[in-house]
């Protein structure tokens, strides 16, 4: 038995983030951790990793009771960590960072030896000496990876892994960590995707709402049966209306932008087209220039020419947010607090921020009431939780918030909707419903665009799909013809070009 | 062993207690330093606390010496809600001073008194031009505001030298530094007979309705403000970071030039090398203490004048040296921005 | 000959002040921590090198004393931001005020006292050099300790471990902390070493340079310090080049007067200021050659276990 966790619980104000959690891994176990977001898996790793206290409850090591401080004493005992946002210092090297990341007593240069064997060893390839903002996405986390070995670790923690990797780099992640768990090494893998479970681990602990609902064999549990574990009933079903998409109200023609800094990416010959009463989907891991076509599209990046961009015919590159929206063209980001609302302000005071200046003030000063009234309108028509138009915005959970945000610009009577991950770290129920929300505005006649990196809400929702890679868009292929393998391998960027610009596309997100 | 705990919602109460236990644990220094000092701290108090207010005359001392702060520290907060670090108004005060005082010096004795009002617009503009300076440079060169502002105040303070000791000297002021003194019809009046209290008071008030109204009423204000407290959401909504950043320092530029001219035909009624007495500094702790509102600043700006007097009256009656208001001025903020914590975090014993 | 030769020495005196102050605040940023108060910390250090040097006639005391009170006020400072979490800007800017009047109060005894002579140290052999010699090795020992601590630090970020770390903390306390390493620790660390450093150019402007003490001597130098550390992007080697041209800039102003140009006094007094307005938006021009070299952490507070 390598690690036991016994009765673990622990508060933070206002919520039971972990309670009463039991927990077995044996040596050379893979173990799954499913949950949803906001089930409590991060606050029970950061509590095995040290990084955070159990307000009760105790962790058995190898047979022995211990008590995780710091993770400097997790390293000690040989519990390592790979976190989903990676913990690397982007301006110095890979093998700069691992010596970081280790203890004292070794020079730079061993390190780097280190490094080479342990990623011969496990087909893990990397490259040590450049600097770590030149990496992708998949190669930061083999350095990430790296670094857990260098430590010979007897416990590798995972945290979601695969969020930003392409189906084909998931695989080869898999071949290491199988390879790993062959060596004797326990693996903590958290997740909250079915299909990747059950395929690669052993065992699975089910968490819903900071306590353990389920202990079971994923290869003996089917999708719907785990998932009912992990949400508390079956996935509602969406009603998915053919589209009659009418003429075309939103139009990207071969846009090209450079880069804006050192970590942009630059777009080239971009081309889109989205119609009234149907759903866009753009496929593609994060990171391959996805935020620089959301710039472009929202107006908060005016570098694009004027005709690059076209609002139902009319050329709006030149154009600002403001101006955008009263045209009809609203956006939804994917980082609620600080850019869709201002966290510390009202949920009244944030409908400010797109409203129309004509219904929302006059004379230069604000009309309170009309803003009050508007918030009501969407927390009542979205079923979100709040303490009323007066709560702050960072009072709210992420899933009604969310509500909150998707229902302000669909109340804005939108006739073009862009959003970027509609549903991340949103509940299953909330998510639900915002798709459910989607999918009804694109019957009411308008141009929805989803850029997403969960594929499966994208084939859910999407009329048709394109994929984005390395600042290149693949071309439109409708829904009903597409697969997920063939996505993921548009994914990497091989998609049939004309000819000539096949070889540019090669190494996008591996 | 005391720790500190973060709270789930900052405390509504310690917003408003905060300055009030940060003036507390000032006082408590004070007491200290008087006691040092071999002086009764009863005394040494009552100079800073009581005598001030004591009598109407003095009050109207007090909002006298008010005025200026309340003005500049309007300015500052506005400006330090967008996040812009305006640190030189104690230069734009020192350029409306110039301003205003140049062209009262074009006035004779009989010039009409309407001349006040191009007097104090002209102070306005000093104090705007200095900060367009800065504003300009971190728009088009993305210079820090805080470092320009500041370099401007010294390089202000020289150009009054320049001009003091040069060629606005007075020619029959016997070689001192000094224009000579201003002409009647250039003096604001004094609104009660027997004080020194004239229209910047008055102005002062209604300058406080007008940006409070601006902050938190107004499109543009809301603006501002999201524009400080989350640029991301500004970007977003399309907000103008270029427009917020002129109109702020503007608006406190002119803000200190008209505080600068008030002083130059109120009280001073002539240019001095020593025409400022660190009321652009004294106006930032203002602007903090009275928590960047409108109506707290009135309370700090006349708290700030307090110290003032003060320290004037604890020199001339207990000997005790100026420099004092200096220590406790930034005592005060400092113990501000410590007890500003409370806010956020509680206190708690753990073992 | 002589005339350049001596504002070659002048220069590199007057720079000193200037690039002490500057290394040290160099030592806070690449923590991730503003010091604001640089300026403060200077007049007090100032205020109590020049008491100490008054009353044990020994300048070494008085640069440790300097140096104590550097730290000091550096410790309440790092106390303040990274443990209470205040905004580093207001916090620094209260440390200014608040070393600015306690300076004055502090140092009323002081006004008019003089010190004993320190002389410079005269390199031998090198000294007797034609030009040379009186241009660059006659200098107060504490010049020349200047420059070596300039390349020490050199050596020690980019070459040690221990300065690797420190700019790790710098760029991303997060993840240094995820790491395992004590954040707020190597901050308060690098806050009091760098408060040491301004403490001492504090000293070594009420005691050597000018030997006397005066209400606000230093000037804006603190501020001036601060600005260079930004247009050197943070590179010790061009802190000292930056310290050394501002320190010619002041000296203009009396070259001027000596050589009998009619520009009025106050005019002249200007010149550093304005040169360093110049400096600082011709340097800042381009965002994104200050963003690559810069601490990203700087200004932001961290919180452990967030």
């Amino acid at each position: 038995m390598r690690l036991a966790l016994e009765h673990i619980s622990k508060s933070y104000p206002g919520v039971k983030a972990n309670d009463d959690i039991s927990l077995q891994v044996e040596a050379g176990e893979i173990h799954a951790v499913l949950g949803e977001n906001g089930a409590g898996k991060s606050t029970l790793m950061k509590i095995i990793f040290g990084a955070v206290q159990p307000d009760s409850g105790r962790i058995v090591w190898n047979g022995a009771p211990v008590r995780i401080k710091n993770p400097g004493m997790a390293r000690d005992l040989g519990i390592a960590m790979v976190y989903q946002h990676f913990a690397l210092f982007d301006s110095l090297s890979a093998a700069e960072n691992i010596w970081l990341g280790l203890g004292q007593g070794m020079a730079l240069a061993d390190v780097e030896r280190r490094i080479d064997a342990v990623a011969q060893r496990y087909g893990l390839d990397c490259a040590p000496r450049r600097p770590v903002h030149t990496l992708s996405v998949g190669e930061r986390q083999r350095v990430e990876i790296i670094r857990c070995l260098l430590a010979d670790p007897k416990l590798l923690i995972l945290d979601e892994p695969t969020s930003v990797l392409t189906p084909q780099a998931v695989e080869k992640l898999f071949v290491v960590l199988r390879q790993l768990a062959a060596d004797g090494c326990s693996i903590l893998y958290i997740s909250h995707k079915l299909d990747e479970i059950r395929s690669l681990c052993h065992n699975c602990t089910v968490l819903r709402a900071g306590r353990v609902t389920g202990r079971v064999d994923p290869a003996k549990e089917t999708e719907a049966s785990l998932s009912r574990l992990m949400i508390g009933a079956d996935p509602p079903a969406l009603q998915h209306r053919p589209a009659q998409p009418g003429e075309v109200l939103l139009r990207v023609d071969d846009l090209n932008l450079p880069g804006d800094g050192e970590f942009s990416v630059p777009l080239q010959h971009l081309s889109l087209q989205v119609r009234a009463g149907e759903i866009l989907g753009i496929a593609g891991v994060s990171g391959n220039g996805q935020q620089e076509l959301l710039g472009v599209l929202s107006g908060e990046d005016r570098r694009a020419p004027a005709a690059a961009l076209q609002l139902a015919g009319e050329p709006v590159g030149a154009l600002g947010p403001a101006q955008r929206r009263w045209r009809g063209l609203h956006f939804i980001p994917e980082e609620r607090l600080g850019r869709a609302t201002v966290p510390v302000l009202s949920l009244a005071q944030n409908m400010l921020l797109t409203a129309r200046p004509s219904e929302t003030s006059s004379r230069g000063l604000i009309r309170r009431r009309v803003l009050g009234d508007q918030a009501q309108a969407v927390i009542a028509r979205f079923g979100v939780k709040a303490g009323g138009p007066q709560a702050a915005a960072r009072s709210l959970s992420g899933g009604n918030l969310q509500k909150y945000i998707v229902g302000r610009e669909i109340l804005g009577r939108p006739r073009v909707l862009i959003v970027a991950q509609p549903t991340w770290g949103v509940d299953v129920g909330a998510a639900a419903q915002i798709r459910g929300e989607l999918l009804a505005l694109r019957d009411a006649g308008c141009a929805v665009l989803v850029i997403s990196e969960e594929l499966d809400e994208l084939f859910e929702i999407s009329d048709r799909l394109q994929v984005m890679a390395r600042g290149r868009l693949s071309p439109s292929i409708a829904r009903a013809d597409a697969t997920v393998e063939q996505i993921g391998i548009w994914m990497s960027g091989l998609w049939p070009q004309d000819g000539a610009s096949r070889t540019e596309a090669t190494h996008a997100a591996a | 062993m005391l720790r500190l705990e973060a709270r789930a919602e900052p405390s509504r109460w310690m917003v408003w207690l905060s300055p009030l236990l940060a003036l507390a644990i000032t006082v408590a220094f004070g007491v200290g330093i008087f006691l040092a000092m071999g002086k009764s701290p009863l005394l040494g108090l009552s100079m800073f606390f009581w005598e001030p207010i004591k009598s109407p005359y003095n009050l109207s001392e007090l909002a006298l010496k008010a005025t200026p702060l309340i003005l500049i520290g309007l300015g500052l907060a506005a400006c330090y809600r967008s996040n812009v670090w305006n640190i030189g108004a104690e230069g734009q005060y020192i350029l409306g001073a110039i301003f205003g005082g140049g062209v009262a010096l074009l006035a004779g004795d009989h010039t009409p008194h309407a001349i006040v009002l191009p007097v104090l617009l002209a102070g306005v503009l000093g104090g705007m031009v200095w900060a367009a300076l800065v504003a300009a440079l971190r728009d088009w060169f993305n210079a820090n505001e805080i470092l320009v502002s500041l370099m401007l105040v010294y390089v202000a303070q020289y150009l009054l030298d320049y001009l003091v000791y040069g060629p606005w000297k007075d020619p029959e002021g016997y070689n001192f530094p000094q224009t000579r003194m201003f002409a009647d019809p250039t003096l604001l009046g004094h609104l009660i007979d027997g004080t020194r209290l004239n229209w910047g008071f008055p102005i002062a008030l209604v300058a406080v309705a007008l940006v409070w109204v601006f902050l938190f009423r107004s499109v543009a204000g809301f603006r501002l403000q999201v524009g400080g407290l989350a640029p991301g959401a500004a970007r977003y909504a399309g907000y103008s970071s270029r427009k917020a950043l002129w109109t702020v320092l503007l608006m406190s530029g002119g803000f200190a030039g008209l505080a600068g001219a008030l002083d130059a035909i109120g009280p001073l009624q002539q240019l001095t090398p020593q025409v400022s007495q660190g009321y652009g500094f004294a106006a930032i702790i203002v602007a903090f203490v009275g928590r960047l509102n409108p109506v707290g600043i009135v309370l700090s700006g006349a708290l700030m004048a307090m110290f003032y007097i003060g320290g004037e009256l604890a020199q001339s009656r207990l000997g005790l040296p100026n420099a004092m208001t200096g220590v406790f001025q930034g005592l005060l903020l400092f113990a501000l921005l410590a007890c500003d914590t409370l806010i956020h975090h509680r206190i708690r014993l753990k073992r | 000959m002589d005339m350049t030769a001596s504002l070659i020495a002048t220069t590199l005196s007057a720079g000193t002040p200037l690039a002490l102050a500057s290394l040290g605040l160099l030592i806070n940023e690449k923590s991730g921590v503003v010091n604001l108060g640089a300026e403060g910390m200077m007049l007090m250090a100032a205020v109590v090198g020049f008491a100490v040097a008054l009353h044990t006639g020994n300048q070494w005391a008085a640069f440790g004393a300097g140096a104590a009170v550097g730290a000091l006020l550096a410790a309440a400072l790092g106390l303040l931001v990274i443990w209470l979490g205040t905004n580093q800007y207001a916090t620094g800017l209260a440390l200014t005020l608040f070393g600015a009047g306690l300076s004055a109060f502090l140092g009323i005894d002081y006004v008019g006292k003089t010190l004993p002579n320190f002389p410079p140290w005269d390199i031998p052999g090198l000294s007797q050099l034609p030009f040379f010699g009186p241009a660059l090795f006659r200098h107060h020992l504490m010049v020349y300790l200047t420059i070596l601590l300039a390349l020490g630090m050199i050596w020690f970020f980019d070459r040690t471990r221990a300065g690797l770390v420190l700019r790790a903390v710098g760029e991303s306390p997060e993840v240094a902390h995820a790491l395992g390493y004590p954040v707020r620790r190597i901050r308060l660390l690098a806050l009091v070493c760098g408060g040491a450093l301004v403490g001492v150019a504090g000293a070594y402007l009420s005691v050597i340079y000018t030997p006397l003490w005066v209400q606000g001597m230093t000037a804006g130098r603190g501020w001036i310090a601060l600005a260079l550390t930004t247009f050197a992007t943070w590179r010790p080697a061009r802190v000292l080049l930056g310290a050394y041209l501002f320190g010619g800039v002041t000296m203009l102003q009396f070259f001027f007067q000596g050589s009998g140009v009619q520009v009025p006094s106050q005019l002249l007094s200007m010149l550093p200021y304005i040169a360093t307005i110049v400096v600082l938006a011709l340097m800042s021009r381009n965002p994104l050659w200050i963003r690559v070299n810069m601490p990203a952490s700087i200004g932001k507070p961290f919180t452990p276990g967030g």
